[in-house]
């Protein structure tokens, strides 16, 4: 299936259909393209100029990811995750390129993905991070205020009575709460 | 090139070290809590931080490599640089001391990081905008936890409190030479690429004055301070941690995995 002809080139549809059989390491029930890392998928040509190259075999796979965090360990196993699937789809060379802005936004996780994360015992995130210009509100009184905090609710019994215990969890993504509840903890996606 | 055009490029690279140079040494001094941390919750908040730190140093690092145009990649000017030759600031490479220490020296650090990445954000140079607006968006969660656990602490117990207020007084005389321009500050400025080091005094201070008040404690009153970090003058400190952020690539140069 290597280098196949320009005419049976796997459209952008299919490619992303493929990567959304691609899991996050860290969060194994959703999707890079369910997560909104993958930000576009282009066939490219030797001038690297995104053209198709008509037939010339030489093309390859352009994935454009764009990381959660600076520090996230899990950007080079889903890079080799995005090769390995593509691969076995027939396509062979596929390049994994990094786009850092506009920065990755907790805005771009699909429906399906947040139900999917609440389903698995991760709570997803509450509030739109909105700003579409990247500016930041430094007002770090506003940061504190307890008024400002969002109740999330439990993904295991639903109740709205939960509290922070630190704004680190397992990953730099999520923050720990628990349920006055059920009294379960449960990890937090925040909002980003 | 021109001589004004060769500052400009040495004062880019210069700064982009100040910036990387920062997050490495502080990601580096929180990595050591590991396993060692107060509380789980605590050890896994500061290891997440200090993975944070160290994402956005290879940022900058690659980006200084780059402007260079010397070959050195961020590896090289993580682990091949002598101590005279980083730019980070002397707060972050200050000790760990006990976790109060820790936590005040992260918090005075977090309150300035965020105003200056936001001004960075704003950058005529498209890359150094670019990791700011990313950087801008971990920080908020960094500064969100250190204000509040300065705040739990200082307002605390007794003892909590006088060993907070000590660490205060122990690092803030760390904490003005931020606002201090150098010709690498200036040149920066006014390209843009940077926002005028002093430009950041006032958000910062009204930020900090805020916390700490909350905190119950007191800004001690300043006879003189500490400068020379980003100018390669540091603390006895900087040399032992060098040592062993850069063992293995000075033991086995070259060394993979």
């Amino acid at each position: 299936m290597n280098n196949a002809p320009a005419d049976t080139r796997a459209t952008r549809e299919q490619v992303l259909g493929w990567l959304d059989d691609v899991m996050d390491p860290e969060v194994p029930v959703v999707s890079v393209v369910g997560l909104g890392i993958v930000r576009d998928v282009i066939w490219m040509n030797t001038h690297g100029d995104g053209v198709m190259a008509g037939g010339t075999g030489s093309a390859w796979l352009q994935v454009v990811v764009t990381p959660t965090y600076s520090g996230c360990p899990a950007t080079e196993v889903i890079a080799a995750s995005i090769r390995e699937s593509l691969r076995g789809h027939g396509i062979a060379n596929v390049e994994v390129a990094t786009r850092l802005s506009p920065a990755w936004t907790t805005d771009w996780m699909s429906p399906q993905a947040r139900d999917a994360l609440r389903a698995y015992g991760i709570a997803p995130p509450m509030e739109r991070v909105a700003n579409a210009d990247g500016s930041q509100i430094v007002d770090i009184a506003a940061l504190l205020s307890p008024d400002a905090r969002v109740a999330v609710p439990c993904p295991q019994c639903g109740s709205s009575r939960t509290r922070l215990l630190s704004q680190f969890g397992s990953t730099a993504c999520k923050a720990l709460y628990q349920c006055n509840s059920c009294l379960e903890p449960f990890d937090y996606f925040k909002p980003h | 090139m021109t001589e004004d055009a060769k500052f400009a490029k040495f004062a880019k690279f210069e700064y982009l070290l100040r910036l990387g140079d920062n997050c490495l040494v502080l990601s580096q001094q929180l990595g050591a809590w590991c396993g060692h941390g107060p509380a789980l919750e605590e050890d896994l908040a500061q290891t997440n931080v200090a993975l944070d730190l160290l994402g956005q140093a290879r940022l900058w690092l690659s980006y200084a490599g780059e402007v260079e145009g010397k070959g050195r990649d961020e590896d090289a000017l993580a682990y091949l640089r002598d101590g005279a030759a980083f730019r980070n600031l002397l707060l972050v490479e200050q000790p760990n001391g006990h976790y109060g220490d820790t936590v005040m020296r992260q918090f005075l650090f977090d309150a300035w990081h965020q105003h200056l990445l936001d001004g960075l954000s704003r950058s005529s140079d498209p890359r150094i905008a670019d990791i700011a607006s990313k950087a801008a968006k971990e920080v908020r969660y960094h500064v969100k936890r250190s204000a509040t656990l300065a705040i739990a602490l200082g307002d605390g117990t007794a003892l909590s409190h006088a060993r907070m207020q000590a660490s205060l007084e122990q690092l803030w005389p760390y904490t003005q030479e931020w606002f201090e321009s150098d010709p690498v500050d200036d040149a920066c400025a006014q390209q843009a690429f940077a926002p005028a080091a002093a430009s950041l005094a006032p958000a910062w201070r009204a930020s900090v004055e805020a916390v700490l008040a909350r905190a119950t404690l007191t800004i001690p009153h300043l006879i003189g301070h500490q400068r020379g970090g980003r100018q390669g003058n540091h603390s006895e400190h900087l040399g032992h941690l060098l040592t062993e952020l850069q063992f293995v690539q000075r033991a086995y140069p070259g060394a993979r995995w």
